[in-house]
């Protein structure tokens, strides 16, 4: 929009719009801001991949086939994949009632929904230490040594049924750490599309559930979906948590970030990114994913505009 | 009578008000609260005195001091860069903007555990960017700078993310006529610009802030974790429980949670003022 440079072939500063900056200004202010990037996003980022290829592609794929790894990488499947759906479950539930319904206590109960988030990881590890561990507030009732109910205790002991230092602990420690990010994303969604198609539906003679599967899904699918690509990532990526209440057993109760760990406290290096180039590539694929969802959601609302 | 906490006001004629209810609270009681409340009831195990011996203790002291820090500068930093990052992603076009726009999120999605040995290889004696800087005498890996361009690294989004859609909503009609008044370039940006976007700056820089203040996964690996010197607050905490001491880990643990929730607060203040200078703006 800058028609009279053209015409008047005056110098172009004098005819600057008075809202931009001088193009040296901007090119400084582009190349401060790309520098910044390259150094503190890029660079790791290549990094990653081209550690994890340092000794070849034999090696890479010797570490990935390591039943160690195996492991590793089936248990971070099993914890993303129980604690993805139930706090997907708990979002929809949570952001249907703070949307469509007016209560006291509303307020109360999003403050609490974020806690999460405010809690250090390894604080989000130690408060199940505290409830399930050996010394802890139900380990108490559970410990062999001197149960309040003995015949829960040797049932557990007989199936050998661990919760700290074992499988359900890492499962529980995800579900906490990623508790709020499906919740998070419809409730503000949710509350902006306000209640009046779903009333529509009932008044039409809907039943509750069709009026669900029907009317709200179809409207909260982009932003359900979004949740569940960032919970994911999450899920798959705790570290501190994780690592609190695993024990680091390894072949048994190491996460891929723990395998990590794990591998490069031994100097294997390459091995270390090798895992990693795995969980970088999934941290790649989510950007991906999040960045097609908006878009996505943005065609959606322009034709609920138009329509 | 009068307080009838989580019971609607009016009758509605949509279904599930209980059961979505009683499902979320269920759910939050035992994922949440309940684990939350263990922190509390554990450290009325110790006695006054006791806690206060160990929160107290040199090291601890000393990780707090450092934490903070280190946080304190990581999150300044950020606000800099951060603005004129969300500054060319909304203000300029440039080759490539939609994949850098993607990319900010970047710390978000990378776990923190491959950020952390990432950034201590980098960074190390041998690394792309630490034999650079060793010939110059400057050491990272096993430092406090290192700790601090860790808690950089996962900072920034949140500044980028906060300023960034109130930059896109100002209104151009206020730059139009503080130029027409006679300000120069510069002038705006100081006197009209900033001060509409420091609530989100500020927004921005406590969520950094308490994000960093938290972070174990990104810093362990450049840290080093020596004892006085570069042992950040969650780290006493692990060490703790690698010794099962879980009442001193539980003590320590309460200081940080009663700091994160001040700090929650603060955030919830702060998106408050943020959203109605947004508002107010719209009238």
């Amino acid at each position: 929009m800058t028609p009279a440079a053209t015409t008047f072939h005056t110098p172009r500063a004098a005819h600057r719009h008075p809202t931009s900056e001088p193009p040296l200004v901007r090119r400084l202010l582009i190349g401060t801001a790309l520098t910044f990037l390259l150094l503190f996003l890029v660079l790791p980022l290549v990094f990653v991949f081209t550690q994890a290829f340092a000794k070849g592609l034999g090696f890479y794929f010797k570490t990935l086939a390591d039943p160690n790894a195996w492991s590793a990488i089936k248990l971070t499947l099993l914890a993303a994949g129980i604690a993805v759906p139930l706090n997907c479950v708990f979002g929809v539930c949570a952001a249907w009632v703070i949307a469509k319904f007016d209560f006291r206590g509303k307020n109360v109960l999003l403050t609490l929904i974020d806690l999460p988030f405010s809690v250090s990881p390894v604080i989000s590890g130690l408060i199940f230490v505290l409830v399930f561990g050996a010394q802890g507030w139900l380990g108490l009732y559970l410990n062999a040594d001197h149960p309040r109910f003995p015949w829960l205790a040797n049932w557990l002991n007989e199936h050998n049924f661990h919760i700290i230092f074992a499988v359900p602990g890492i499962v529980l420690a995800t579900i906490f750490v990623t508790f709020p990010f499906v919740a998070r994303e419809l409730i503000p969604l949710m509350q902006a599309q306000g209640r009046t198609e779903e009333e529509a539906a009932r008044v039409l003679g809907a039943s509750g559930w069709q009026t669900f599967w029907r009317v709200t899904l179809p409207n909260i699918k982009w932003g359900l979906l979004y949740g569940v690509i960032l919970c994911n990532a999450r899920a798959m990526g705790e570290f501190g948590a994780v690592a609190v209440v695993s024990g680091r057993i390894r072949g048994q109760t190491n996460t891929m970030p723990l395998h990590i760990e794990a591998l490069y406290d031994d100097y294997n290096f390459a091995g270390a990114f090798a895992v990693a180039s795995l969980l970088a590539f999934l941290a790649l694929l989510t950007l991906g994913l999040k960045t097609w969802v908006e878009y996505k959601n943005a065609a959606h609302n322009e034709t609920d505009l138009s329509a | 009578m009068s307080f009838h906490l989580f019971r609607t006001k009016k009758s509605s004629v949509l279904p599930g008000f209980r059961l979505t209810l009683g499902f979320t609270l269920f759910y939050l009681g035992l994922i949440v609260l309940i684990p939350l409340a263990a922190v509390f009831w554990k450290t009325s195990t110790l006695t006054w005195p006791e806690f206060w011996h160990t929160i107290t203790m040199p090291t601890a002291l000393a990780s707090y001091r450092l934490t903070f820090g280190a946080s304190l500068c990581a999150a300044s930093v950020n606000v800099v860069f951060g603005l004129i990052v969300a500054w060319v992603l909304v203000r300029y076009d440039f080759f490539g903007k939609k994949i850098v726009d993607a990319l900010v999120d970047l710390p978000f999605a990378l776990p923190t555990a491959v950020a952390g040995i990432t950034l201590a290889s980098l960074y190390g004696q041998n690394g792309w960017i630490g034999q650079l800087l060793t010939p110059l005498g400057i050491k990272v890996a096993n430092t406090q700078l290192g700790i601090f361009i860790a808690l950089t690294f996962i900072g920034l989004p949140f500044i980028v993310r906060t300023v960034q859609p109130v930059l896109e909503d100002l209104e151009p009609e206020l730059e139009e006529a503080a130029a027409s008044l006679g300000a120069n370039r510069w002038q705006v940006f100081w006197r009209v610009i900033l001060p509409m976007l420091t609530p989100a700056l500020l927004t921005g820089f406590a969520l950094a802030f308490a994000r960093a203040l938290g972070e174990y996964g990104s810093v362990i690996f450049i840290a080093g974790n020596i004892p006085m010197k570069t042992q950040i607050t969650p780290v006493i905490i692990m060490a703790e429980l690698d010794m099962f001491d879980y009442a001193k880990a539980t003590a320590i643990a309460v200081v940080m949670l009663v700091t994160s929730f001040v700090l929650l607060l603060t955030i919830n203040v702060l998106q408050w003022w943020t959203n109605r200078y947004n508002t107010t703006n719209l009238a």
